[in-house]
């Protein structure tokens, strides 16, 4: 109860709100870091996969890349990338790893996605004179929409919690007010910063939510 | 000051056999330290799970409730994860295990659930006939016939639970994060990536053994060689659902 006071008090004082080390700095790196990331590993893993599923090639590589990402940890690959000489840039390993680690499960829901489209279906847009080019974006990509679209969401919400983690290799981001705490052994300091990054992690995945509901029927897919 | 010897270890290499040697004993303690955090958390999380499953399936009241709150824990960033437990539990590896065992909760009910719910209702009404009792036929035909997708979301959650163990560091009890840690605060890059691989290591060990328990616990799947049968839907599916969290 103490505690729950503590921490209640830390985040209603106005002057651990601003300020470079205050709390809406960190969120809007922490936004723009996850949101900047996401849109370049969509760019990255999302013409790769429809490729690779159209053409139903290189699926074990798609398939496996999610498994070969869960057994490496976060943390390790951060820790590596900086004492890399990119490590010397600033929020370079931070901004790689995050990509790195959002790609697989964008890759792979994209390429089963695409590989679960009934083949009946593309049989007949193929009978029907569809080229190659006009079957992805108008028969595979509309009925692969609702898998890509779980990826993203994954990728987005293992974004928020990589983004975190880079605090520890003193990236920006809202992770910066629980390492600080930490170093500080403040526990309302660490504990007010952990309830902010879950509230904004639950947000991010309310918005997919919310998102995916008021999406039009054949975005949303059967539930499953 | 004597003339610095000119080895690997002195040179900062990424790769040194010197550091090997030198620092067996170290590693040897991290990588114990490690299985032990990630076994005894798996474990609890499994312990947790298989009631929550149960309780799932037999009280539809009771399945939104556990599979929204298993995915609300699964979605908090591991760092925040092992801050909110540090009122409840301090600097200790108690507090790592119960935040690891939280995340494989996830993970695991939803797999068990979906086992469960795969049994074919045939195999039900025949040990009904048979005239097994509820309990019997849970223990003696429905958990045996929901293994395989258990043991698929165990794999899953064990894998992971490795790769999260080393975020512990922050708390002093990571296993080799800790060698990580120590590793980054003084440019140590032989300990970094001895460590990282060391991690992804006991991941595969992990997952090979759970796949040869899981081989040695399905006996009847075997003459039929998991490839055709689990083709490219379910399986696939069942991993890309998954996803994986840092």
């Amino acid at each position: 109860m103490n505690t729950l006071a503590e921490v209640w008090s830390w985040l209603t004082t106005a002057a651990h709100w601003s300020g470079e080390m205050g709390i809406w700095h960190r969120l809007v790196q922490h936004f723009w870091l996850t949101v900047g990331c996401l849109a370049v590993s969509c760019l990255i893993a999302l013409p790769v996969a429809l490729t690779l599923g159209h053409l139903g090639r290189g699926g074990a590589l798609a398939v496996n890349l999610a498994n070969i990402g869960r057994a490496v940890p976060t943390f390790a690959i951060l820790v590596l990338l900086l004492l890399t000489p990119l490590g010397r840039h600033g929020e370079w390993p931070t901004v790689i790893a995050l990509v790195l680690f959002a790609i697989p499960p964008l890759l792979t829901n994209a390429y089963v996605g695409m590989r679960e489209v009934d083949q009946d279906v593309v049989r007949a847009a193929r009978g029907m004179g569809m080229t190659g080019r006009q079957l992805v974006w108008r028969v595979e990509l509309p009925l692969a929409f609702p898998l890509v679209l779980t990826g993203v969401r994954i990728a987005a919400v293992q974004l928020v919690a990589t983004a975190t983690l880079a605090a520890l290799v003193g990236g920006g981001g809202l992770g910066r007010i629980i390492t600080a705490g930490f170093n500080l052994a403040s526990t309302p300091q660490v504990v007010a910063g952990a309830v902010v990054v879950a509230v904004f992690a639950l947000l991010m995945e309310a918005a997919f939510e919310a998102g995916q509901r008021c999406a039009p029927a054949w975005a949303r897919g059967r539930m499953r | 000051m004597t003339a610095p010897p000119d080895d690997c270890l002195a040179r900062n290499d990424w790769i040194c056999g010197d550091y090997l040697s030198t620092r067996r004993h170290i590693l040897l303690d991290a990588v114990l330290e490690h299985v032990q955090l990630t076994v005894v958390s798996v474990l609890l999380g499994l312990v947790i799970a298989l009631p929550l499953a149960l309780l799932a399936r037999r009280r539809r009241w009771a399945a939104g409730p556990v599979l929204g709150l298993t995915t609300v824990l699964y979605t908090i960033p591991s760092l925040a994860m092992f801050s909110l437990l540090l009122p409840l539990y301090g600097l200790s590896a108690a507090l790592v295990v119960v935040g690891l065992a939280l995340y494989s909760l996830t993970l695991l009910v939803r797999n068990i659930l979906a086992g469960l719910e795969g049994v074919p209702a045939e195999a039900k009404d025949a040990a009904r006939g048979m005239g097994y009792g509820p309990t019997r036929q849970l223990l003696t035909v429905e958990l045996p016939l929901a293994l395989p997708a258990a043991m698929a979301g165990l794999r899953i959650a064990t894998v992971s639970a490795v790769a999260l163990t080393t975020v512990g560091a922050i708390v002093g009890h990571g296993g080799l994060g800790n060698l990580i840690y120590a590793g980054m605060n003084s440019f140590f890059k032989a300990q970094v990536l001895t460590a990282s691989v060391l991690c992804v290591l006991i991941a595969v060990a992990f997952d090979l053994l759970l796949l040869g328990a899981e081989r040695l616990l399905t006996p009847w799947r075997r003459g039929r060689a998991g490839r055709p049968a689990r083709g490219r839907g379910a399986g696939a599916r069942r991993l890309a659902a998954a996803g994986r969290r840092p």
